[in-house]
């Protein structure tokens, strides 16, 4: 007998069994987002003789129920902070010769700022009203403060980025000695310590 | 002559769609790769705020916590005030601790120390209930937390 051959699958309606899974994946899912401002908490315990910080030292932003913003006593539109948290961090104001003379810095050196990056501390404070919005807009350009100070520092002293670096480590796509990069990312991070602390907000509509 | 004759009709040509399921399962491979499927349901409002000073969350030991307004459908039920989503239902502030500790036990045991908070707030949320919320974190010693952003930033827009 002669070999029949085999009558073709008809595949025309493949296309829309496709697009019937596919509208169900589209419904179904969401591109999650992963991504954000890490943060440690300071614990929940009386600390005894709080460490006196001078007033120079301290950077102040203030934020109010209208999110408008208040740094070191003056009203600031949101994008200049990062260039007034830069100089702020950046100053190194310790005199020459002292042991809190910050020889990386490459601000402008005024004795009424902060004395070295270690020493200086960002403050802020939020109305109970302020929006979301507002104050991770703030804290963004403060973290922006420091990656710029710790890519520059990183830059300089092995030639990479620090936040690039840190990046692809996080993703786990480094090349190269990831235990020696670490202690790198750690020496920069010494140099410019993130110090931001955040004040208990003020009670509503004050 | 007989060359420059029209055919028949004039009728244009049927496109072939024979590649068309090609394409459409390249665009369904895609969407399953990249996404998950959505594991609680949604009661808040949930537009997060833009940044983009950010670091990558490390899913195997986070517990979400959501926070906003609830949405639309809901409001008739809950009001329009802030309220905190933790897992499907709503929480207060007074039963966030309960509900932390519940979510904590899901995890797995050798990262219940390591575990990390993510808060989704939405961006029109007022910032006391986030301190409220971050008060509590401190009382569980839970303190790693990261603010989930969209990219983006504020300052160009």
């Amino acid at each position: 007998m002669a070999r029949r051959a085999t009558p073709e699958v008809n595949a025309g309606s493949m296309a829309d069994i496709a697009f019937l899974l596919l509208i169900f994946f589209l419904v179904t899912t969401t591109i999650e987002k992963d991504k954000g401002i890490a943060r440690q908490l300071p614990p929940n315990e009386e600390i005894e003789d709080p460490p006196i910080i001078r007033q120079r030292n301290l950077f102040i932003v203030n934020v109010n129920k209208n999110d408008q913003l208040l740094v070191e006593e003056e009203l600031m539109e949101l994008r200049d902070l990062r260039q007034s948290a830069i100089d702020f961090l950046d100053n190194g104001g310790a005199a020459a010769g002292t042991p809190e003379y910050c020889n990386y810095c490459k601000g402008k050196r005024d004795p009424e700022s902060s004395d070295n990056p270690d020493k200086a501390v960002i403050s802020v404070q939020n109305d109970r009203l302020t929006s979301y919005k507002m104050y991770i807009a703030v804290q963004n350009e403060l973290v922006a403060a420091y990656n710029y100070l710790r890519d520059r520092e990183s830059q300089r002293l092995y030639g990479f980025k620090f936040t690039e670096v840190k990046k692809a480590m996080d993703e786990g796509n480094y090349q190269g000695n990831e235990e020696a990069a670490q202690e790198k990312l750690e020496s920069i991070q010494k140099l410019f310590p993130l110090k931001l602390s955040e004040a208990e907000p003020k009670s509503k509509g004050s | 002559m007989s060359k420059f004759t029209k055919k028949k009709g004039g009728e244009l040509p049927a496109v072939n769609t024979a590649s068309l399921p090609d394409i459409v399962f390249m665009l369904l491979f895609f969407f399953m790769v990249v996404t998950v499927l959505r594991d609680n349901d949604l009661l808040v409002k949930n537009t997060l705020p833009k940044a983009d000073q950010v670091e990558k969350l490390k899913k195997d030991r986070s517990v979400y916590i959501f926070a906003g307004k609830p949405s639309a459908r809901y409001q008739d039920k809950y009001g329009k005030e802030g309220k905190i989503q933790i897992g499907d239902k709503f929480t207060d502030v007074s039963n966030l601790k309960f509900a932390l500790t519940e979510a904590r036990q899901k995890l797995l045991p050798e990262l219940q120390d390591k575990v990390m908070v993510a808060l989704k707030v939405d961006e029109e949320t007022n910032t006391g209930l986030v301190t409220d919320i971050k008060q509590e974190l401190r009382d569980l010693n839970m303190l790693k937390l990261i603010y989930i952003t969209s990219p983006g930033n504020e300052v160009d827009n």
